[in-house]
C-alpha cells in the first residue's frame, strides 16, 4: 500500500521514491481539487470574463478591452469610487498606525494590567464586521447616539450627521476602521518591540542618551522591518475594504463612500454586469499589486534589517 | 506569546529621573485607560440598549446604565425573529468550514513539509503566489460556477468553496517544518507509514498552529459577510451577518427598533467574545505566525 511505503527499502531506492511521490499526491488531493477548482481555475475564468459581457441569462460575449476602457475612460462613478477608495486606504492606514504604535510603545512599558488593556484593544478585531457597523450606525445616530451628545457637550453646536452626510460619511467609516484594526496592528508592533534586545538600551542608557534619544536612534531604526510589514499588510487590507462600507452607508449619500469593492457587488450582483464586475475586481488586484511593489522595492531604502 | 518586558533598569537612578519616569507611566496609564474605554464603549452602548425596555433607547441625554434593566428584547429576538436559527446556521457553517479546512490544509501541508515528489517546490510557489490575490477576484467565477452546479442558496454552497485554502496550507507547512525530523525517522525504522507518522507523530505535535488555524477559519467562516450576502436568499438559510443586515441597512424590518438590533448584535458579538477570551494566546499566535513567523 503506497502509504507505507516508508519502510519499502527492500523494493530499491526508485521503487521507494515513486512510492513516496505517489503518497504525496494522495496528501495533496484533496486540498489540490479545492486549490485548483475555487482559486486557479477561479482566477483565470476571471480574467477571460473581465473581457466579456455577461450576464448569466445569456452566455458571455467577448468585447475586448471595452471593460477596461469603459472603466477608465467613460464611468464617472468609478472615478468618485476610486478616489474614495484612495482617501479610505491613506486615511485608515495612516491613523490605525499611528495610533497602534502609540499603544504598542505606552503598553510595551507598562507593568499591569497589560492583558486587561490588550484583551480591549483587540475586541474589535474578533467581532464581526457586520455587528460592528451596526454597532456603530446606532453610535452615530445623530439625535440619540452618544457621539453627538458628548460633541455637544464640548462646544460643538452643530455635530454632523455622519453617515447621512455627504462630507462626513467617508470619515465615519474611517473613524470606525481605525478603531477596528488599531488593536490587530498594536499586537505586530508589540512583536516588533520585543524583539528589540534590551541589553541595547542599557548601553544607550550607560553613554547618557535620553530617553528621546534612544527612542531615535534605537526603536525606530530597529522597527522599520515591523514598519515595513504592518503597512504592506494594512494597505492591501484597506484597499478590501466592503463589510464595514456595506453596513454603515451602502456606499451612500449618492456615492460618497462607496468603495471598489461596494462597487464590484453594485456591478455583478445587482445589475448582473459579471464581466464589467471582474474587469474591477481585476484592476483592485492589479492596484493593490502596484502598490505592495512598490513597497517592495522602496523597503531597501529605508528599512533596516540586521 | 507576548510578555512584556520590564523597561530597562539603570542603577542608582537619581530622584527627578525617577520622577519622570514616574510621571512617563501615569500619562502611559491615562492614555491607554482613555483608548481602551473607546474601544470598549461602543460595546457597552450595544449591551446597554440591548438591555433598556424598548422606548428608553430614544431617551436624551443618552443613559449608559439600562434601569430598570429587562432581558425582553432578547427573548423577542430568539422567539419572534428566529434568531436561533441564524446561531445554529453559522455555527454550523463554521464548524463544517474549519473542520474542512483544517483536515485538506494539514494533508497537504504534510507533503509540502516532509515527503519530496516532483514539482514540489513549484507547486508550492503557485500556492503562494495566489495568496495575494484578493477574494474579490474569484467571488464571481465562483459565484457563476455554484449557479451551474445549484448550489446557489444552500449550506454546501457556503462551506465547501472556502474549505481547501492555500492560506492554511502555507501556515501549517512553515510550522511542521519547524518540528525535529527525528522523530520521524525513529517511527519510519520501526514501520509507520507516512499516515501513520502524520496522524501520530506530527499533529499532536502540531497542538498550537492546528488551534492556531482552527480559530481563524472559525472567526472567518462565523463573521463572514461577502459570499453569504451573495450565495443565500432563503431567510431559514441566514447567517448571523445577513439577518442583521437584513435588520438594519435602508429597507430593515426593525430599522428604528434599537432595542432589538442591538440584542441581535449581543447575540452575535458574544460567542466570538467568549471564544477569544479563552483562547486569546492563539489568536495573538495567528497574527505573529501570519504575518512575523520565519522572517
Amino acid at each position: 500500500m503506497a502509504l507505507r511505503a516508508g519502510r519499502s527499502d527492500a523494493r530499491g531506492p526508485g521503487a521507494a521514491r515513486r512510492a513516496e511521490a505517489l503518497t504525496a499526491y494522495l496528501f495533496l488531493l484533496p486540498n489540490i481539487i479545492g486549490f485548483l477548482v475555487f482559486t486557479l481555475i477561479a482566477v483565470l475564468a476571471s480574467l477571460f470574463l473581465a473581457f466579456t459581457e455577461y450576464d448569466i441569462l445569456s452566455p458571455p460575449r467577448f468585447i475586448g478591452l471595452e471593460n477596461f476602457r469603459k472603466l477608465l475612460l467613460a464611468d464617472q462613478t468609478f472615478r468618485i469610487v476610486l478616489r474614495n477608495t484612495v482617501l479610505f486606504t491613506i486615511a485608515s492606514v495612516l491613523g490605525s498606525m499611528v495610533l497602534s504604535l502609540g499603544v504598542a510603545l505606552a503598553l510595551n512599558r507598562a507593568l499591569r494590567g497589560v492583558v486587561l488593556f490588550r484583551t480591549a484593544y483587540y475586541l474589535p478585531v474578533v467581532t464581526s464586521s457586520v455587528a460592528v457597523a451596526v454597532i456603530w450606525t446606532w453610535f452615530f445616530n445623530p439625535d440619540f447616539g452618544p457621539l453627538n451628545y458628548y460633541l455637544r457637550l464640548l462646544g460643538w453646536h452643530q455635530p454632523p450627521h455622519w453617515l447621512g452626510s455627504p462630507q462626513w460619511a467617508l470619515p465615519a467609516v474611517i473613524l470606525v476602521a481605525i478603531w477596528r484594526s488599531v488593536g490587530y496592528d498594536m499586537i505586530l508592533w508589540l512583536a516588533g518591540l520585543q524583539a528589540i534586545p534590551q541589553h541595547l538600551y542599557e548601553a544607550a542608557a550607560i553613554d547618557g542618551a535620553g530617553a528621546w534619544a534612544r527612542f531615535w536612534a534605537i526603536t525606530v531604526p530597529l522597527l522599520t522591518p515591523t514598519t515595513f510589514f504592518v503597512l504592506v499588510v494594512s494597505l492591501i487590507r484597506a484597499f478590501q475594504v466592503f463589510d464595514t462600507v456595506v453596513i454603515l452607508t451602502n456606499g451612500g449619500p449618492a456615492d460618497a463612500s462607496r468603495t471598489m469593492v461596494l462597487y464590484i457587488y453594485n456591478q455583478g450582483f445587482e445589475f448582473l454586469r459579471m464581466g464589467y464586475g471582474a474587469a474591477i475586481a481585476w484592476v483592485l488586484f492589479l492596484l493593490i499589486f502596484a502598490v505592495t511593489l512598490v513597497q517592495w522595492r522602496l523597503q531597501g531604502r529605508w528599512v533596516v534589517y540586521d | 506569546m507576548i510578555e512584556v518586558a520590564a523597561p530597562p533598569v539603570a542603577r542608582r537612578r537619581s530622584f527627578s529621573r525617577r520622577l519622570r519616569s514616574g510621571v512617563v507611566l501615569l500619562i502611559s496609564y491615562l492614555l491607554l485607560t482613555a483608548g481602551a474605554l473607546v474601544m470598549v464603549a461602543p460595546f457597552l452602548w450595544m449591551l446597554s440598549t440591548a438591555l433598556k425596555e424598548p422606548g428608553r433607547a430614544f431617551s436624551y441625554p443618552p443613559e449608559w446604565l439600562p434601569i430598570p434593566a429587562t432581558t425582553e428584547n432578547f427573548v423577542r429576538v430568539l422567539t419572534r425573529v428566529n434568531f436561533g436559527r441564524y446561531i445554529a446556521n453559522s455555527l454550523g457553517v463554521a464548524l463544517a468550514t474549519m473542520t474542512l479546512e483544517v483536515l485538506t490544509s494539514s494533508l497537504a501541508a504534510y507533503a509540502f513539509a516532509r515527503l519530496r515528489f516532483p514539482g514540489r517546490d513549484r507547486l508550492f510557489l503557485l500556492y503562494l503566489g495566489t495568496l495575494m490575490i484578493p477574494g474579490q477576484v474569484t467571488v464571481i467565477p465562483n459565484f457563476i460556477l455554484m449557479r451551474l452546479i445549484g448550489w446557489v442558496d444552500t449550506y454546501q454552497g457556503l462551506i465547501i468553496p472556502n474549505a481547501f485554502t492555500a492560506f492554511g496550507t502555507f501556515l501549517l507547512r512553515q510550522y511542521f517544518l519547524t518540528l525535529p525530523p527525528e522523530l520521524e525517522e525513529a517511527a519510519k525504522i520501526d514501520g509507520c507509514g507516512f499516515f501513520q507518522i502524520y496522524r501520530l507523530i506530527v499533529l499532536p505535535l502540531s497542538g498550537p498552529a492546528l488551534a492556531t488555524l482552527a480559530i481563524l477559519a472559525f472567526m472567518g467562516s462565523y463573521n463572514a459577510f461577502f459570499w453569504p450576502l451573495v450565495m443565500i436568499s432563503s431567510e431559514e438559510k441566514w447567517t448571523i451577518p445577513l439577518a442583521l443586515r437584513f435588520f438594519t441597512g435602508q429597507a430593515g424590518f426593525y430599522a428604528s427598533d434599537w432595542w432589538l438590533i442591538m440584542a441581535g448584535a449581543s447575540i452575535a458579538v458574544v460567542p466570538m467574545l467568549l471564544v477569544f477570551v479563552v483562547a486569546q494566546k492563539y489568536f495573538v499566535q495567528g497574527i505573529v505566525l501570519t504575518g512575523m513567523g520565519g522572517r
